[in-house]
């Protein structure tokens, strides 16, 4: 008998809908499945009590008719949004002990819908890394190990431990939070899927802020159908974020069947980057063929400022994350470190509560906004900002999606690019653009590397435009027929 | 452009976060290899682009000016470290 937590999303609301498990059930499988997976360190905290009181609302829901559209579906959640009363803390030592009086609009957007909070996810300390290595909790296990080879693998970042839960079944989806890659490289170097929605598309309100014009949640799963079900549900106007977009949500489920025939795929050379291994030229090339043979056109495409967004991001980011970081004082929330005066205070508290790569943004980030620099470095980059995503408006009046690579590499040993801090930024080459662009973006398994570990292709679509997205990754899914499982070695 | 160590200091001090001295030959050499890295930047024309200040080009809906929220002192002192007597606790700042 398969066991309750290898149904994926659209299994399990098929398995609650005829009666053949309860909510509760279904919950109940997954924590056991937690708690024999602690070598994976995916949670930060997991929620028994309240999952199990939020599963036998569900059922009680259900028996009264009442069903949502995650009605009794379990699903970690990233530790970036607020949750009411439960411990959030965006993986840093400064927010200890916060608990938010309030919720998050995305995630009451997905109680509402029914779905059950199993746990927080770990993640990358506010978001800011590649690898899930910055997190005060410790780094989180990729699933997925080499073949033939015990050593740890990161599972991408910074939604490390969302990517880390799907890929092991320790939920049946979970959120993440994407500024320049964060949802879709994790979910390519875990084999799972990960959608990073139109910016405005999902509030941002209760979701901790790492660089607010950038800052995007959307839904990581096993399934692209999952992933559409999912944003369903989170997406939505809110009058609380000033940056949400007041256009109706579609219904994304219903896009997937579409098919790709007739629409036209780019493909732009300049993610052709040096010393890219071949297997992911080839698992590109295969991405091509695909979407050819279920009838779609496919032609090269020129987004020339390609070379220029990872430097933009870096200016910009940081840029955001300083100013956003500034309210961490030993004041209002977390922790506070004493000193002979305020200023000391401050300094002690931050100095102590920030990881390395958070400092280090803030210090690159206070560096570039400050006087004198301000327009070498900040404008600048704000103004390249414009032309890369002119670069993307020019490429789609000619063509519906582009097709790229998700990341330039498999998942990497822990440890493997800690000591430089450009190697790392480099994972998130093909992912900024569209972030910058604030452009929908998906990744979506491909196939394995030669040393058995999962690669992702990405897909960008026009801002709003998350239907053709998805429609797009289902046909890919389709062709690629992933069906690739890690090894259980993490089970206790 | 390259940071030396006073501005490592001084970029540190702006910022509110104490560095020790062994922490500022580090940084320096970090620091700049970022900041020599996004200097790419200088070799594209920008003359008259308008910056992007937002991640989209729609325009927000307006809500009303009305007031929605308020009254709620209790719950946002609740995780101060130091909260008394309804205030925010800090160092004491006047002699």
């Amino acid at each position: 008998m398969s066991a309750l937590t290898d149904l994926d999303i659209a299994a399990a609301r098929e398995a609650l809908a005829t009666g053949a498990c309860s909510a509760e059930e279904l919950t109940n499988a997954y924590l056991e499945a937690i708690d024999g997976a602690k070598a994976l360190n995916a949670y930060i905290t997991v929620l028994p009590g309240k999952a199990i009181e939020m599963a036998k609302e569900s059922d009680a829901r259900r028996r009264a008719g009442e069903v949502g559209a995650l009605e009794g579906i379990p699903l970690g959640i990233k530790d970036l949004f607020c949750t009411e009363g439960v411990l959030t803390t965006a993986a840093s030592h400064i927010l200890d002990g916060f608990t938010p009086s309030y919720e998050s609009t995305v995630t009451r957007n997905l109680w509402d819908a029914g779905a059950v909070l199993l746990g927080k996810t770990s993640m990358d300390e506010f978001a800011m890394g590649s690898s899930n290595e910055t997190s005060f909790y410790g780094p989180v296990r990729n699933p997925w190990r080499a073949s033939g080879s015990d050593a740890a693998l990161v599972p991408g970042g910074s939604s490390g431990g969302s990517s880390a839960a799907v890929a092991a079944h320790l939920c049946a989806g979970a959120t993440g939070t994407d500024t320049g890659g964060s949802i879709r490289q994790p979910a390519a170097l875990t084999g799972t899927v990960g959608l990073k929605p139109t910016y405005g598309r999902c509030s941002r309100w209760g979701e901790i802020a790492f660089a607010s014009s950038l800052d995007q949640a959307g839904p990581m799963t096993r399934s692209v159908r999952d992933a559409a079900i999912m944003l369903g549900a989170m997406a939505g106007y809110d009058a609380k974020d000033s940056t949400s977009i007041d256009t109706p949500v579609p219904d994304y489920e219903a896009a997937l069947e579409g098919g790709v025939k007739g629409l036209t795929i780019g493909v732009p050379e300049e993610y052709r980057v040096e010393g890219m291994p071949e297997e992911i030229e080839y698992l590109w090339r295969r991405g091509v063929e695909w979407l050819e043979e279920q009838g779609a056109k496919v032609k090269s495409v020129r987004l020339p400022r390609t070379k220029y967004a990872l430097p933009t991001y870096y200016i910009l980011a940081p840029a955001e994350a300083s100013s956003n970081l500034a309210r961490y004082d030993g004041v209002r929330y977390g922790l506070r470190v004493p000193g002979d005066d305020i200023t000391a205070m401050y300094k002690n508290t931050r100095a102590q509560g920030f990881g390395t790569e958070v400092k280090r943004r803030i210090l690159i980030g206070t560096y570039v906004l400050s006087a004198g620099y301000y327009d070498a470095y900040y404008l600048k980059a704000q103004q390249v900002r414009t032309l890369i995503a002119q670069d993307f408006q020019e490429a789609f009046e000619s063509v519906d999606l582009i097709l790229t690579p998700t990341s330039p590499e498999p998942a990497f040993g822990i440890g493997a690019k800690t000591g430089d801090p450009l190697t790392m930024y480099l994972n998130d080459v093909f992912t900024v653009p569209a972030s910058l662009a604030g452009l929908p973006g998906i990744s979506v398994p491909g196939g394995l590397s030669a040393t058995g570990l999962p690669l992702g292709l990405q897909l960008i679509g026009r801002a709003f435009d998350e239907e053709t997205v998805l429609r797009g990754a289902y046909a890919l899914e389709r062709a690629a027929g992933f069906t690739a499982k890690p090894d259980p070695w993490w089970r206790a | 452009m390259s940071v030396d160590a006073a501005t490592v200091r001084r970029i540190a001090a702006l910022a509110r976060i104490a560095i020790t001295d062994d922490d500022v030959p580090p940084l320096v050499g970090e620091l700049n290899q970022i900041l020599d890295w996004v200097d790419h930047l200088s070799e594209v024309d920008t003359h008259g682009v308008a910056p992007m200040v937002c991640g989209t080009d729609r325009t927000a809906r307006l809500r009303a000016d009305d007031v929605t929220e308020g009254g709620q002192a209790t719950d946002i002192l609740r995780n101060a470290p130091d909260a008394r007597e309804g205030h925010f606790t800090v160092p004491k700042v006047v002699e």
